[in-house]
């Protein structure tokens, strides 16, 4: 353990100059940080192709790495460094690491494994080593699984180096549910499609018959809430990832509901219901199926998430006269405006390490994704663009995915990805036009 | 803000309004039974002669099957009450037809804002047709947000056509 300290904290600096100033993490980061004048160097390591135990695991064995490496280059955190330049050569998983050769090569970290197919499960194995201090980073770990899951567990073993260098649960076995768009701006179709964070095993959920809007996942990653325009009108559904199966959440008449999210504890979800013109909160009970009012207003009131503890509820509302964010206790009453900057504030979403509240922010033509504290102080713009807009928190609250859209009537959406530092902004690839992503949680 | 009960208030006076429709069939308002919903929007409802006046097609173009509202508000213009008013003397001609009120917004929002804001503009209009002597009964509201325009061009002059509410008629159907 004596050994695990200087490469996680490395990179645990990187992180904290990352972070908000006067964020907890900065306490440790100020001397270090002197060091690199802000300028986050990304830690370089080394990942050798796994080697194939046998013929039948050669194909997946590349596969597998090559998912490792996009994953840990993809952070903007680390760099691989190209084969080309390695002295040795890793032939066999469980021979001693010739130190001297990588850190002759600058590498930080090294990451070995091992893959093998017996019985149509792939199974792989893996090492990470701190370089300069000569010795392993944490135990050899395995996954097995079906061939077909191979890339989740590529992506496990990148979360287990993120993991152990950072110090800081990972956030790439994970999946999106986002709305998939196709044909022209005045007549477009909308799915709710479910995705890879890195955009990789597209599947659909909806045929594209209806509208559909604001796909949220629950907590524990089995269900969707999403709206539905299938009865005619927009009203709040639940979907069951497993079996397909939907069902609509509140059925009073002639109203529409929308801007669904789950509670943390999956068991309630709050939504916008509108009747006559005026939009308020309400909360429903997934089990018993009852509904509270939460807010009483004749301005609107909507896009609401939950504190990660469930126990406060941030949402937008123009009853100042325009969009702003407040935040008001889970079972409503009064409300604390938090956004006071210039320009209209929307779609809060409350980050799951609870020290955030990421935004959209629109202000003299241009939209931006931002965040600020829960109590709207260190307020920081991400991203600024012709239309950015509806950010998601990865499972860690490092990352944030968005919608941006290029002005254009022939334009598509896109999903971005941006890290939490405003660094690292870059498109998710995803097939076709995209929008409206919601990042589920770590899978198990 | 503005709201519905204000513009109520205000009397529509002014004869006929400005606005042509160029585009009437893009908006998920295509007339005919099924004008919400759908992917497509587009129904193969008949919309009959536009020269006889017991027709939608008559009542899309020449009496006008929607109104505008400047950004972010569901105020009703004197255009819009005088828009609306023909809309109500017609329907009174004319009860076989239910009506749908779709509330539309431009799409330099934000999508649940914008779903809010339609409704808004939505309600403002069936609320002014209530008033104007159309049974409540008649009419169901909808709001689509800012997901049809029916202008796509990126300045103002297409975002003020798709901020909109329309009037669709339907013959008996309109969930």
């Amino acid at each position: 353990m004596m050994f695990k300290r200087p490469l996680a904290l490395i990179l645990a600096l990187a992180l904290a100059g990352l972070a908000l100033p006067g964020a907890p993490a900065a306490q440790a980061a100020p001397l270090k940080l002197r060091l690199t004048q802000g300028v986050i160097e990304p830690l370089p390591y080394a990942l050798p192709a796994f080697i194939a135990d046998g013929a039948a695991a050669t194909q997946v064995a590349q596969q597998i790495t090559g998912v490792i490496a996009d994953d840990l280059t993809g952070t903007g955190l680390f760099r691989q460094i190209p084969s080309s330049a390695f002295i040795s050569k890793v032939t066999n998983f469980d021979a001693p690491v010739r130190y001297a050769d990588w850190k002759a090569i600058n590498a930080q970290a090294l990451i070995t494994g091992a893959v093998s197919v017996q019985g149509g499960k792939v199974v792989v194995k893996f090492r990470l080593f701190d370089v300069f201090n000569g010795a392993p980073l944490g135990e050899g770990l395995q996954f097995a699984g079906p061939v077909d899951t191979w890339r989740r567990m590529a992506h496990k073993v990148a979360d287990a180096v993120y993991s152990r260098i950072t110090g800081e649960s990972g956030y790439f076995d994970s999946r999106v549910v986002y709305v998939a768009e196709s044909g022209p701006k005045t007549n477009r179709v909308r799915r709710l499609a479910i995705m890879d964070y890195d955009g990789a095993n597209t599947s659909y959920l909806t045929d594209g018959r209806s509208i559909v809007l604001a796909p949220r996942f629950s907590p524990d990653g089995q269900r969707v809430i999403f709206v539905s325009y299938q009865s005619g009108f927009p009203h709040v559904y639940m979907m069951d990832l497993a079996t397909l199966q939907e069902r609509r959440l509140d059925n009073q008449p002639g109203t529409m509901t929308f801007a669904p999210r789950f509670s943390p504890d999956g068991r309630s979800a709050v939504y916008s219901l509108e009747r006559d013109g005026n939009t308020d909160l309400y909360s429903i009970n997934l089990s018993s199926g009852q509904t509270q009012r939460l807010t009483q207003a004749p301005s609107i009131e909507t896009a609401p998430d939950y504190s990660p503890d469930g126990s406060r509820i941030v949402f937008e509302s123009d009853r100042s006269g325009q969009q702003q964010i407040y935040v008001m206790s889970a079972g409503g009453g009064g409300a604390t405006r938090i956004s006071f900057g210039p320009g209209k504030y929307a779609t809060p979403v409350w980050s799951p390490r609870g020290d955030l509240i990421a935004f959209t922010k629109q202000d003299q033509g241009r939209f931006y994704i931002g965040v600020m504290k829960p109590d709207g102080s260190d307020e920081r713009l991400l991203t600024a663009s012709f239309l950015d807009e509806g950010p998601t928190w990865a499972p860690n609250g490092r990352v944030i995915m968005f919608t941006r859209e290029a002005p254009g009537s022939d334009s598509m959406p896109q999903i971005y990805s941006v890290d939490v530092s405003g660094r690292n902004l870059k498109p998710v690839p995803t097939q076709g036009g995209a929008s409206d992503p919601s990042w589920g949680p770590l899978r198990k | 803000m503005q709201w519905t009960n204000k513009a109520l208030l205000l009397v529509a006076a002014l004869g006929l309004a400005a606005c042509n429709n160029p585009n009437r069939y893009g908006a998920g308002g295509a007339g005919g039974a099924g004008g919400a919903g759908g992917a497509g929007g587009i129904s193969s409802g008949n919309l009959g002669d536009v020269n006889n006046p017991a027709s939608i097609a008559y009542f899309n173009q020449r009496v006008g099957d929607r109104v505008f509202f400047t950004l972010d508000q569901s105020t009703l213009s004197p255009e819009a009450q005088a828009t609306l008013t023909k809309q109500a003397a017609w329907l009174a001609k004319f009860p076989e037809y239910k009506i749908i009120e779709e509330g539309h917004t431009d799409e330099r929002g934000t999508e649940e804002y914008n779903l809010a804001l339609g409704a808004r503009r939505a309600s403002a209009a069936a609320q002014f047709l209530i008033a104007h002597g159309v049974a409540s009964n008649r009419i169901r509201t909808i709001s689509y947000g800012k997901e049809r325009p029916v202008a796509t061009c990126d300045n103002e002059s297409c975002w003020s056509q798709n901020r909109r509410a329309v009037t669709v008629l339907s013959q008996g159907a309109g969930g």
